[in-house]
């Protein structure tokens, strides 16, 4: 006979992390090939630069149901299109500091700058991102209540 | 009032009369004392319903978009804050500045006709402005009324002086004040974050998407607006507790950061009441603080900080912790 559990089904956040193709993409290419492991819950959306990443993106990921969002680009001055990540830098730091403001958890958002020889560094920090999401909980602030309705 | 309204006139009469300019926009008299509304006038004759008063708060700088595209001059009245609004839109290449006629005007603190009624009185028929007191004429008698009580929100911490080289002015000394517009955005900051999150939830569920802040906005004045695409799928037109406003209201903010001068138009002619200025004071408050004093507006040139950068600025993930001040 089946055993029935009252345990609840263990939380397990969605997170999107973007990528740009030339750094960290390419990092998590590194991390994948050297057999580092990351959770399989991130899922990466290739940019073509951190840059290309407009703060609607980032609600739009929220809207859909992602717990936390990561931004990832090159490390600044390492930009492939030499000042991308110059501007991204600002946008996030206003947007993150924006959207705490309006009582999003500061933890569901980061910035992360990772090169493509640092496979190592992330998975270190996917992992660490997707633990502080995990022990934070369901998204439920930025969320779009008809998303989850179907569920 | 009464006397810059008069200057005013003779001067927009003069400017029509000799040719110099094809059109004024100013202010006409509405249904009400309290009620006038930008307008265009195109001859003398138009000019009969020309107003300049305690109620003139509306910022007509928008305007010239329009206007300064048309054939001849245009002379335009611009209190303190529309000066900064106009800059801006020069500096974005949206003004054509050689076609603007500019008549910089007192302010002096304009009345917000909702407070006032707030205050229980209703049917005005006139306002007298006296320092900090201000007498309200009803048919029911005089009542007096304290001036920051009653004075738009844009207006109870403004600090603005005129920025534009003006062709002319009209306009009387202003003592400087000692006042602190980031005070309610420091409260909010001081909040937990649930308690913000409570807070603009609250506010901005009163929303019904009418789009007045977002058509006043001297900011937002791109021709083909992100929130104008119906298959963006965030046009509701209800009161409405989703997540559209939320993303309506922090993209429409991120998209006038480090371009809004902060003029208060938004917050003006929301028909709810929401404080859309707040929104709009965090960003300026955060680039004051990460990247050095920025005043949009105050010339019609240089780079804004969303468009700049310096190899040294604070890391996205030390400043919303707060970490980086």
């Amino acid at each position: 006979m089946q055993e029935v559990t009252t345990e609840k089904k263990e939380f397990t956040p969605n997170i999107v992390a973007f990528c740009c193709n030339w750094c960290s993409y390419a990092g998590a290419d590194l991390a994948g090939s050297s057999r580092l492991t990351y959770p399989a819950n991130v899922k990466i959306i290739r940019v073509p630069c951190s840059c290309r990443v407009n703060p609607t993106f980032v609600l739009k990921a929220f809207q859909q149901g992602a717990d936390g969002v990561i931004l990832c680009g090159c490390h600044p001055g390492d930009c492939h299109y030499v000042t991308g990540n110059y501007y991204t830098r600002r946008r996030m730091a206003l947007l993150y500091s924006f959207l705490n403001y309006m009582g999003i958890e500061k933890e569901r958002t980061r910035v992360e700058w990772v090169s493509a020889a640092e496979g190592a560094r992330f998975s270190a920090v996917m992992n660490d991102f997707v633990a502080q999401v995990t022990a934070l909980g369901e998204n439920k602030r930025l969320t779009d209540l008809r998303v989850k309705e179907g569920e | 009032m009464k006397d810059v309204e008069l200057k005013m006139l003779e001067r927009a009469k003069a400017l029509l009369e000799s040719g110099e300019v094809a059109r004024v926009i100013g202010w006409k008299k509405g249904d009400f004392c309290h009620d006038p509304s930008p307008a265009s006038f195109e001859s003398v004759e138009e000019l009969d319903s020309f107003v300049y008063d305690y109620f003139c708060g509306a910022n007509l700088s928008k305007y010239l978009i329009q206007m300064s595209k048309k054939e001849g001059k245009t002379a335009v009245f611009l209190k303190p804050c529309d000066s900064y609004s106009f800059n801006q839109l020069v500096k974005e290449h949206r003004i054509k500045r050689e076609n603007v006629y500019v008549i910089a005007v007192e302010c002096l603190g304009k009345l917000d006709i909702e407070k006032i009624k707030a205050k229980g009185v209703s049917f005005v028929t006139g306002v007298e402005v006296q320092d900090k007191e201000v007498k309200v004429t009803t048919p029911y008698g005089e009542e007096v009324l304290s001036k920051p009580d009653v004075v738009l929100t844009k207006c109870a911490t403004c600090n603005k002086t005129h920025q534009v080289k003006d062709e002319e002015i009209i306009l009387h000394e202003r003592p400087e004040r000692d006042v602190n517009r980031f005070e309610e955005v420091e409260k909010l900051e001081a909040m937990t974050e649930d308690e913000r999150f409570a807070y603009w939830r609250a506010q901005l569920s009163k929303c019904i998407r009418c789009n007045a802040c977002r058509n006043v906005c001297p900011a937002c004045s791109c021709v083909k607006c992100v929130f104008d695409n119906p298959a963006s799928g965030i046009a509701a037109k209800a009161n409405d507790d989703k997540f559209e406003e939320q993303l309506f209201h922090i993209i429409r903010a991120f998209h006038v950061a480090g371009r809004c001068t902060d003029c208060g138009e938004c917050s003006r002619v929301c028909p709810q009441n929401i404080p859309l200025h707040l929104l709009n004071r965090k960003f300026i408050k955060d680039i004051d603080g990460l990247y050095g004093e920025y005043q949009a507006g105050e010339t019609d040139e240089g780079k804004t900080p969303l468009t700049s950068y310096t190899e040294g600025d604070a890391e996205p993930n030390d400043v919303f912790k707060g970490e980086a001040k």
